[in-house]
């Protein structure tokens, strides 16, 4: 009812912009809803203003319309490096990683990434709309993440959420000479944190007296943040013992922790339930070799079964490939006992959810972004094609991929 | 304990062997044979580890006691060949000379190695397995018939004169360039395979003639043996390249010293095809998510396989895992990729069985399923070009090797704890043979 209203508010609404856009779709996944036969999502100025079907949206005439056999919402990759990392693979397109020092926070993702990678072109092609992508899970505190939706020629233009998360890894990928072992990981992390804390009561202390504050202190800062729930701190940890370790340190400090990677969940579900925390789990085609050699496929429908929040991921690939497909990914969970919808949703909603931005991305409902992905078919047949990418309202891909 | 599991798995044999007498008849399945037309409502008859029938259930008559597989609604089809793979472990040429044909993969396989296992798990019934692309030649590879084996002597194929079968891995562009003794550039790497061969060629000509006075012989020189066999025809080069011009290079030494050549990876085989074409030369192609990752692979396209299709060059399309790169698991997917890039099924089923046996010199063995050839097939649960299908059943010669329902093969195939060791010493060595 409020869809065929506002469908025919859009008709009124003259001129037409650049971010007005009609799209139809033989099926049309909202995934907050049931699947739309003969499907119609009308955007305008960037959001979604109506869905539904023939009988229940009159698009506007006038507008662009572009038409698939399948749209769902543009796909949320949760967890990325893409745009730090480039294809290239050399030295001066390898931006997610610093390893000048352990613990680096104060690294913005905003100030490294290059918004017309090749990478972010070929994701985009596949329907991915959004990123959150940032430092690499290669050093204990690698910096910043953020988000960012897959457009643009700048920073500026692409960018979301300028910070979204501080990441954190466990385990053999950020371990040197030091920190070399996971208790040298543990001491560090809470001996960065403890001294954010100590920070953080001069700041208080100080109060409005400009002059009793302490100097700035960028790294500082930037923890205090995470000691204030103002930005989760992502951990990447494989092995049953690092999971738990990344619960006791946010147990200890009370900050906001979404663990990622994860491969060894499923053996930990009571602790992660217990804790409420979300997972983005590493990729079903990750490499099953050294910290993951115990990954296992059917963890998804763990998770879910668990009635865990998590979501999937593209990860962080130092080779080839140099970036992982999130979509080619959820067809693989999907296969191995996720099921399509689920891991529909897990690439949609639930990332949007994860990254505390599910009031605007990640499924087809009036009032949030316009964001779709066009397929011939089934989008996780192997055999299927993207043929078409839309972000608030602007057509950003068309072609066959 | 020892002696236990080895009765066991005598014991075993023994049964394997016995039960193998009987012909087994799947049937109602929908049979890809690669060698002819899709058979819906098909039947196909094993006995002996051999395939005894093929065909419509209503043209082959079933053997008298033959035991009786329903398969319907199942997808059989020709076990994977799986031309370029790194399972196994092993590492061949060491870090002290770029050129290094003595060396064997034979002595430095794991044969217990869980990939193999993994392999099975997507259906990969034969594997050439060989050292990486650090080198312009890093060794002799070995082609394994992946059964579940005690040791590398049960699993190997075989030449004619029973020797361990293999092929020899070369690589030339960007990996095998290297600080010295390595060559630095392209120029160099292919100096130095010339002078290598010339140096054959001159020992072949030393072994003539002493053909007829045996005081004459040189003393035996390994690499040079290997890369007599090359020279004869019976080894075939396997060769890592990339690039186009470096695709070309590798076709102008083959054509310059004679040798039998199957092109490895050819990221951008689509921008040389008339040239691979003309050579005659096939391709085994990688198929992977995202160009990049390395500077010779940025322009790799998945539509090398569609290229050669359409000069009518269907025959010298093939594929491969080169796992860990892409996972033996998910061997069908590279092929399906290939057909989400505009190549016809038809191509790509053969790319993955009957194309690649020939890649091997293994086509009169597998790659099909036709009478006489070998039991090695795969009992789909549905279209193999699907997203959502499954390897159920993986038979090898007969046996089956791989069963999805079974708990502990499953860990195999989806991972889960223990999944990354190698397979246990006592119940290891034989897979379930038919009951």
């Amino acid at each position: 009812m409020n869809a065929k209203l506002i469908g025919a508010l859009a008709l009124l609404a003259l001129p037409t912009l650049a971010q007005d856009l009609v799209v139809r779709g033989e099926r049309v996944h909202t995934v907050c809803g049931a699947v739309i036969d003969n499907g119609i999502v009308v955007v305008k100025a960037g959001k979604i203003v109506a869905v539904g079907n023939e009988r229940q949206v009159q698009p506007p005439e006038g507008v662009r319309t572009l038409s698939a056999k399948v749209v769902t919402p543009g796909l949320i990759d949760a967890h990325s490096v893409v745009g730090l990392a480039g294809y290239l693979n050399q030295p001066q397109d390898q931006d997610q990683h610093d390893p000048t020092g352990p613990i680096q926070p104060e690294l913005r993702a905003i100030d490294a990434y290059n918004a017309r990678e090749r990478l972010v072109e070929w994701v985009r092609g596949f329907g991915v709309t959004t990123l959150h992508t940032g430092h690499g899970p290669q050093a204990l505190i690698s910096g910043q993440t953020m988000v960012v939706k897959t457009r643009g020629e700048t920073i500026d233009e692409a960018v979301l959420v300028p910070r979204a998360m501080i990441a954190a890894t466990l385990g053999t990928a950020s371990r040197s000479k030091s920190p070399g072992t996971a208790g040298k990981q543990l001491a560090m992390l809470r001996e960065a944190l403890i001294g954010a804390q100590e920070y953080q009561r001069k700041l208080r202390a100080a109060g409005d007296d400009a002059a009793a504050r302490p100097e700035r202190d960028l790294r500082k800062e930037a923890l205090v943040d995470v000691l204030e729930r103002k930005a989760p701190l992502l951990v990447t940890a494989h092995r049953h013992q690092d999971i738990v370790s990344a619960l006791r340190l946010a147990s200890e400090f009370g900050f906001q922790l979404v663990l990622d990677g994860a491969s060894e969940a499923y053996v930990v579900i009571d602790e992660l339930r217990l804790a409420k925390v979300p997972v983005i789990v590493h990729p079903p085609m990750a490499r099953f070799v050294e910290e993951l050699e115990n990954a296992s496929r059917s963890t998804y429908r763990k998770l879910a079964d668990a009635n865990i929040a998590f979501t999937l991921q593209s990860g962080y690939e130092s080779y080839v490939p140099k970036t992982r497909v999130i979509l080619y990914e959820a067809g693989v969970a999907a296969a191995y006992g996720l099921g399509a919808e689920r891991a529909l949703r897990s690439i949609t909603l639930d990332a949007a959810k994860i990254l505390g931005l599910d009031a605007r991305l990640g499924s087809l409902e009036v009032g949030k972004d316009g964001d779709l992905a066009l397929y011939d078919g089934d989008p996780f047949e192997y055999a299927s094609h993207c043929i078409g990418t839309v972000i608030e309202g602007v057509s950003v891909f068309e072609g066959s991929r | 304990m020892r002696t236990l599991a080895h009765s066991l798995t005598l014991a075993l044999l023994t049964a394997a062997a016995v039960a193998q007498e009987l012909p087994h008849a799947f049937v109602g399945g929908r049979v890809l044979a690669v060698s002819g037309p899709p058979i819906e409502d098909g039947v196909v008859i094993v006995q002996f580890g051999r395939i005894r029938a093929v065909g419509a259930r209503t043209s082959v008559e079933l053997p008298s006691g033959a035991k009786v597989v329903d398969v319907k609604g199942k997808v059989l089809m020709p076990g994977l060949v799986d031309t370029h793979s790194h399972v196994g472990g092993g590492w061949g040429a060491d870090s002290s000379a770029p050129i290094q044909p003595d060396v064997r993969m034979l002595d430095a396989i794991n044969c217990r190695d869980a990939g193999l296992q993994r392999a099975q798990a997507g259906g990969i019934t034969t594997i050439n397995v060989m050292s990486g692309s650090g080198h312009l030649m890093s060794g002799q590879t070995i082609y394994v018939k992946n059964r579940d084996a005690r040791t590398i002597e049960e699993q190997c194929y075989r030449f004619p004169d029973g020797t361990p079968m293999g092929g020899m891995k070369m690589a030339n562009g960007t990996n095998s360039q290297q600080d010295p003794p390595f060559p630095g550039t392209r120029g160099k790497s292919a100096a130095l395979v010339r002078e290598r061969f010339l140096a054959a060629q001159e020992y072949k000509r030393k072994l003539d003639a002493a053909a007829l006075d045996a005081t004459k012989l040189p003393s035996r020189d390994l690499g040079h043996e290997a890369l007599l066999e090359i020279l004869s025809g019976k080894r075939i080069v396997h060769h890592h390249t990339h690039r186009h011009d470096d695709i070309v290079t590798v076709l102008r030494l083959a054509k310059e010293f004679g040798f039998r050549v199957v092109l490895h990876h050819v990221s951008e085989a689509w921008k040389v095809a008339e040239e691979i074409a003309a050579a005659n030369v096939a391709c085994s192609l990688i198929v992977l998510d995202t160009p990049g990752g390395k500077l010779e692979a940025m322009d790799f396209d998945a539509r090398s396989a569609a290229e050669l299709e359409r000069l009518g060059r269907a025959d010298l399309v093939g594929f491969h895992t080169d796992d860990w790169i892409t996972d033996s698991r998910l061997f069908l997917r590279s092929a399906a990729l290939a057909v989400r890039a505009g190549v016809s099924r038809e191509t790509a089923l053969a790319g993955l069985t009957l194309n690649a046996a020939r890649m091997l010199d293994l086509h009169e063995r597998v790659g099909s399923l036709e009478p006489g050839k070998d039991a090695d097939f795969l009992v789909l649960s549905g279209d193999p070009f699907s997203t959502y299908t499954r390897v159920e059943q993986t038979w090898v010669e007969g046996s089956k090797v791989f069963d999805l329902s079974n708990e502990h093969d499953r860990l195999w195939a989806e991972g889960g704890w223990g999944a990354g060791l190698a397979r246990a010493g006592a119940l290891c060595c034989v897979g379930e043979a038919v009951k």
